[in-house]
């Protein structure tokens, strides 16, 4: 049993959620895939593979690590979730719900016009969206602005964000890497939903990301890796990485694109 | 002849003074702080001010990232290189979510000179205005210059400033007062009007002079927010003067020219002209020189208003 975060100590009086233990977390996750695949369906479209690879990785992040609160969602101290993968906003979004940034009813309106749930994640249509992402690349970049803010103001927040592999094909998201390492940005993770597949097919055959591990490292990253569907080894690598000094951290979740997707219909 | 001020220089001192005054002024560039004037920010308040190296689409995404934490950032380049070198990331990660970020970049048009066409913005103004809610902004002068870098300091919303690269001449006294939106009689007049942006202002006031020794009465209208435009000064000269010659530093389309077009066409249709960039790229050669040959003279926009006038 990893150890749980304290961060409902950290700041007592204002956050309302509290960690939830492995096991929680387990049926959280289970109620998360049934969202995703219950709104694309619906919706008739929605990257629901590139969401469900996803699912204990923003699992651990809001239900267990991040300090926030759903009551205050521009809460200057929160710790910032940026989904650099914008296509996985079905997942972003049935986390909020869940977490009470807005009704679960709400997710059935996915895609649909008039909705607050946009295609890909738009901070100006759903509330508890911290960037407005879609074109790929862009996430790293942004993360790190918010982390030197959050240096500059002397907050202790957290910037985590989550970037899919294909989109490391990205020139950007290198840049952002380098600048991260350049400025010593401890209060950075970045995590690699590394589910091995990109639209054309897999990574290796479109465009080699190899050796990803070693890339990040000469980047000047921390580098993890997890099995990404083990809630067991996502919290002890968050951990891990929370306490690293002097440089970002990255944890490369390996996945399966589409994970137990099978299991709702799909 | 008016005395030639920096308009780059004087941005690296604005942000100076605005750093002073609020903390939560930061500044980005992108490995040009020498040339865009960054560098005094820098040297004042190196906490302040991230250098992004020789990336332009990173430097976006931190301004973005540093705008939705309360920050106030300035992000210098060449107007080149922003928006057209990271015209996505502003689109998605400044324009989309309307974030307040200020883009401030220098060199622009094609009095670059040597350079070169690779260093000459000639379709950054069309980009920039194309992004829906950004104020674009080209200032004629150093005094118009450190005014509206403080109107975008102080007014929330994301900005694009154009700055050239050259010294020029003030057009406007100390005692001039930018309003953000609003365009500028600067000579008034009855048989047309010249409508100009950047360093074309004071070529323009040198063609009204020329002409009026020919006996024809040019109005010049400074229009320093392109967007969004001020559509009454419009429609008010192509109600009293009748004809419209439009002047700036970039390609025909998609800038100056087309803007006002479309408010002319809509409100009160008149004959008008366009003194700008056709459909090409430009050279190397010596910024006079390179506005010779493109046609952006006061001769260019004097024969302009003979041609219109023709029409009206």
């Amino acid at each position: 049993m990893p150890e749980l975060s304290d961060r409902s100590k950290e700041k007592g009086d204002i956050i309302k959620t509290k960690s939830l233990s492995v096991k929680e977390m387990e049926t959280v996750a289970k109620r998360l895939r049934r969202h995703v695949i219950t709104m694309t369906g619906k919706a008739g479209s929605g990257h629901p593979g590139g969401s469900l690879s996803a699912v204990e990785i923003v699992t651990t992040l809001y239900f267990n690590l991040l300090r926030h609160n759903p009551e205050d969602p521009n809460w200057p101290d929160r710790d910032r979730f940026i989904l650099s993968k914008g296509h996985a906003a079905p997942l972003l979004y049935a986390a909020l719900a869940e977490c009470g940034y807005f009704p679960v009813a709400e997710l059935s309106t996915l895609r649909q016009l008039g909705s607050n749930l946009q295609g890909h994640c738009d901070s100006t249509a759903t509330v508890g969206v911290e960037m407005t992402a879609g074109s790929l690349g862009q996430g790293l970049s942004f993360a790190v602005g918010v982390a030197l803010a959050g240096r500059l103001n002397r907050q202790e927040y957290r910037v985590y964000v989550l970037l899919g592999d294909g989109e490391c094909d990205e020139g950007q998201v290198w840049e952002a890497a380098m600048a991260a390492s350049h400025y010593k940005l401890d209060n950075l993770i970045a995590i690699v939903d590394n589910n091995g597949q990109q639209i054309d097919g897999w990574n290796r055959d479109v465009m080699n990301l190899d050796p990803f591990n070693k890339k990040w490292q000469a980047f000047g990253w921390h580098v993890i890796e997890v099995d990404g569907h083990d809630l067991t080894q996502l919290l002890n690598a968050f951990n891990q990485a929370k306490a690293v000094k002097g440089q970002p951290s990255v944890i490369i979740a390996h996945t399966i694109k589409g994970k137990r997707g099978q299991l709702y219909g799909e | 002849m008016p005395e030639e001020v920096s308009m780059r220089e004087t941005y690296g001192k604005t942000l100076v003074e605005l750093g002073r005054e609020n903390p939560d002024i930061v500044v980005l560039d992108a490995d040009l702080s020498k040339s865009t004037m960054t560098t005094f920010f820098a040297k004042e308040f190196p906490e302040r001010f991230f250098d992004c190296g020789i990336a332009e689409q990173n430097m976006i995404g931190i301004a973005a990232g540093l705008a939705s934490s309360g920050k106030i950032p300035f992000a210098s380049t060449f107007a080149v290189f922003a928006p057209g070198r990271c015209f996505d990331q502003i689109r998605v990660s400044i324009a989309s979510p309307r974030l307040n970020v200020k883009l401030v970049v220098t060199h622009g048009g094609i009095s670059v000179g040597e350079d070169g066409s690779s260093h000459q913005a000639v379709e950054d103004l069309s980009l920039a205005s194309s992004l829906p809610g950004f104020t674009v902004i080209v200032p004629a002068d150093a005094i118009e210059t450190a005014q509206a870098v403080r109107a975008a300091a102080s007014n929330w919303g994301p900005f694009y400033i154009r700055l050239a690269r050259l010294k020029t001449p003030l057009v406007y006294k100390d005692d001039y007062h930018f309003k953000l939106g609003k365009a500028v009689v600067m000579r008034p007049g009855k048989d047309v009007t010249i409508i100009a942006i950047g360093i074309m202002v004071a070529s323009a006031l040198e063609a009204a002079d020329n002409l009026r020794k020919q006996g024809i009465d040019c109005r010049v209208l400074n229009m320093p927010t392109l967007k969004p435009a001020d559509e009454a000064a419009v429609i008010k000269a192509a109600v009293e003067t009748g004809a419209i010659v439009t002047a700036e530093e970039h390609l025909e389309h998609g800038g100056l020219g087309s803007t006002v077009s479309q408010i002319v066409v809509k409100n009160q249709p008149v004959p008008m002209e366009f003194v700008a960039i056709k459909d090409t790229y430009a050279e190397s050669g010596k910024p006079a020189q390179l506005l010779e040959k493109y046609g952006l003279t006061a001769k260019d926009i004097e024969q302009a208003v003979r041609t219109v006038l023709k029409r009206k």
